[in-house]
């Protein structure tokens, strides 16, 4: 398997905008999965019969196929971005739900017994005390969503969208291995940048875990 | 001042935590609620800023019933020191004591600078204000409390076993420093502990409380002491009862002499006139001296301990005024036993 890196060089402009739409779909994903997590998690955490019943329906919503999924999309989204979008939407749900709830419950009661007894009042507590806290966990559960998120959008290759997974189907067709070998590199690389530039966002987020006694 | 009326609360499993409660806690001063746990100390303690609400009866801070204020907004008004502090872990020091001049709508700056003026006010120095509460020791944690209690200058100040987690020389201090503070502030403050000694050494008046929820006796220390109502609180105040009460007597007013000159012991005195030790012809033994501030049972203890019997008084700046003899406080001990006794 040889590399024809002039390929590469005449496609840049083409892998820079797979790339960049690629990346777009994931955190698109992903950020649409945590508007929708958020508040179910809190629902999740202060409901305790309702715990039980979302976390269940996301775990139902992961085990179906990726590809059954777009397919089933299909006749309401059409070969769009969209399709591509709300499945993985639903994918990073799983994850984004269970860590925010966990998040939550890690939040010591005596802390939110404090933020009570200085009058803090339940919406504030959750904004200013219970998710600032919750974040470490919450994060954890956004890098597993985007480095996921980044690798299944190649499955989307199968309604015409997929980013970078479209190099593998046109290296496959053609049986020139040059593309897969990019898309794959270009993949890895991506999850490595996003899921380091998430520990980065973490970092400056969490300022009170940096300094050790 | 705070008072209960045939206070009661029942939680839904069944138990009582407060049976009939009706007490005042007078203003500006130090009510102890004490009691072993499930007594109903901590939930009393909790009725006052509604983090329970009773189940029947009536609570009232300055007049005004708390079931019928803002629950939040009466928090507000109330500080509240937590056992182990329970600060926010994510805030800064500053932050954390600003919390309830920020919820008030006090600007971020007004906030911070009362936070630093508080941190001074609790003996910690400004750089412990940028730190986090997990770099600071137990000690300093409970001291940001108290500091995060203070800060929007509540009239009430509610502890709940705040130096319950520290260790006895830490505890002392954290002791005396409320006192000293208190002499300042001059709060109304409704203190919770399972520990009389501490009870015995805060309190302006003592509340014992019996599990399930019933108050015994609340009177101040010096009464408790000397008129227990029942064998309950006599046991509840322990063997000792009898050096407790002196621990709260002085020794202002017990007579001194000269200190003995020539004899077998003498006592060392350095060039500004502080004792240093007793010194015999082939022997040294330490000194503690007193101040008159001090209690009877510092100058038993100290009597026991030196080798003359004799227990070196001096003022303030720590220079000899004179001695006290074995025999004069023992005098004044018993005569502050039976004065404690006959008292109306």
């Amino acid at each position: 398997m040889t590399i024809d890196w002039s390929w590469i060089s005449g496609h840049t402009d083409d892998l820079t905008t797979l790339t960049l739409s690629h990346l777009q779909a994931a955190l698109t994903a992903v950020l649409l999965g945590l508007i929708i997590s958020l508040p179910l998690a809190v629902l999740a955490h202060r409901v305790r019969p309702l715990r039980g019943l979302l976390l269940g329906l996301s775990n139902v919503l992961f085990t179906i196929p990726s590809i059954a999924v777009f397919v089933l999309l299909l006749p309401v989204s059409g070969l769009t971005r969209t399709t591509t979008v709300i499945g993985l939407t639903i994918y990073t749900l799983v994850v984004l739900l269970r860590n925010t709830v966990e998040g939550l419950d890690s939040v010591p009661a005596r802390t939110k017994e404090a933020a009570k007894a200085m009058g803090t009042r339940p919406l504030r507590t959750l904004l200013t005390v219970e998710l600032p806290l919750a974040l470490p966990v919450i994060m954890a559960g956004v890098r597993i969503a985007t480095v996921m998120s980044i690798s299944l959008v190649s499955v989307a290759t199968y309604i015409g969208d997929g980013g970078l997974g479209q190099l593998f189907t046109d290296g496959f067709q053609r049986n020139f291995p040059t593309p897969v070998i990019v898309g794959v590199v270009l993949t890895l690389l991506l999850a490595v940048v996003a899921d380091a530039a998430l520990v980065a966002l973490q970092y400056a987020l969490t300022p009170w875990k940096r300094r050790r006694a | 001042m705070i008072q209960f009326d045939a206070v009661h609360k029942r939680f839904p499993n069944g138990t009582t935590a407060v049976h009939d409660l009706s007490l005042r806690m007078p203003e500006g001063g130090v009510t102890v609620l004490v009691g072993s746990s499930g007594c109903g100390k901590t939930t009393t303690l909790r009725m006052i800023n509604r983090m329970v609400e009773p189940t029947s009866g009536t609570i009232r801070v300055g007049g005004k019933d708390v079931t019928e204020q803002d629950a939040a907004e009466l928090r507000r008004s109330i500080g509240y020191v937590i056992q182990q502090a329970g600060l926010f872990p994510h805030r800064t020091v500053l932050d954390n004591i600003a919390t309830v001049p920020l919820l008030l709508g006090h600007g971020r700056r007004r906030a911070r600078a009362r936070a630093a003026e508080l941190l001074e006010t609790v003996g910690l120095t400004a750089e412990a204000g940028k730190r986090y509460p997990h770099q600071l020791s137990g000690g300093q944690q409970q001291r940001v409390g108290v500091a995060r209690a203070l800060a929007a200058d509540p009239p009430v100040l509610l502890m709940d076993e705040p130096f319950g987690a520290v260790d006895p020389v830490v505890r002392t201090q954290l002791q005396d420093e409320l006192l000293r503070l208190q002499k300042e502030l001059n709060k109304t403050i409704v203190f919770v502990t399972h520990d009389i000694d501490e009870a015995v050494r805060l309190g302006d008046r003592i509340a014992i409380f019996r599990t399930g929820g019933h108050l015994v006796q609340c009177a101040p220390p010096t009464e408790l002491l000397a008129r227990p109502a029942d064998d309950f609180v006599a046991d509840f105040l322990g063997a000792e009862r009898g050096l407790k009460l002196l621990s709260l007597t002085t020794l202002a007013d017990v007579p001194q002499g000269p200190a003995p000159e020539g004899a077998a012991w003498s006592l060392v005195l350095d060039a500004r006139n502080r004792p240093l030790h007793w010194a015999s012809r082939d022997a040294e033994v330490p000194v503690r001296p007193l101040k008159d501030g001090d209690s009877l049972l510092a100058a038993l203890d100290e009597s026991v301990a030196s080798p003359t019997g004799l227990v070196a008084r001096v003022d303030a700046d720590g220079a000899l005024t004179g001695v006290s003899s074995r025999d004069d406080i023992h005098r004044h001990a018993g005569r502050a036993h039976t004065e404690a006794r006959v008292a109306a």
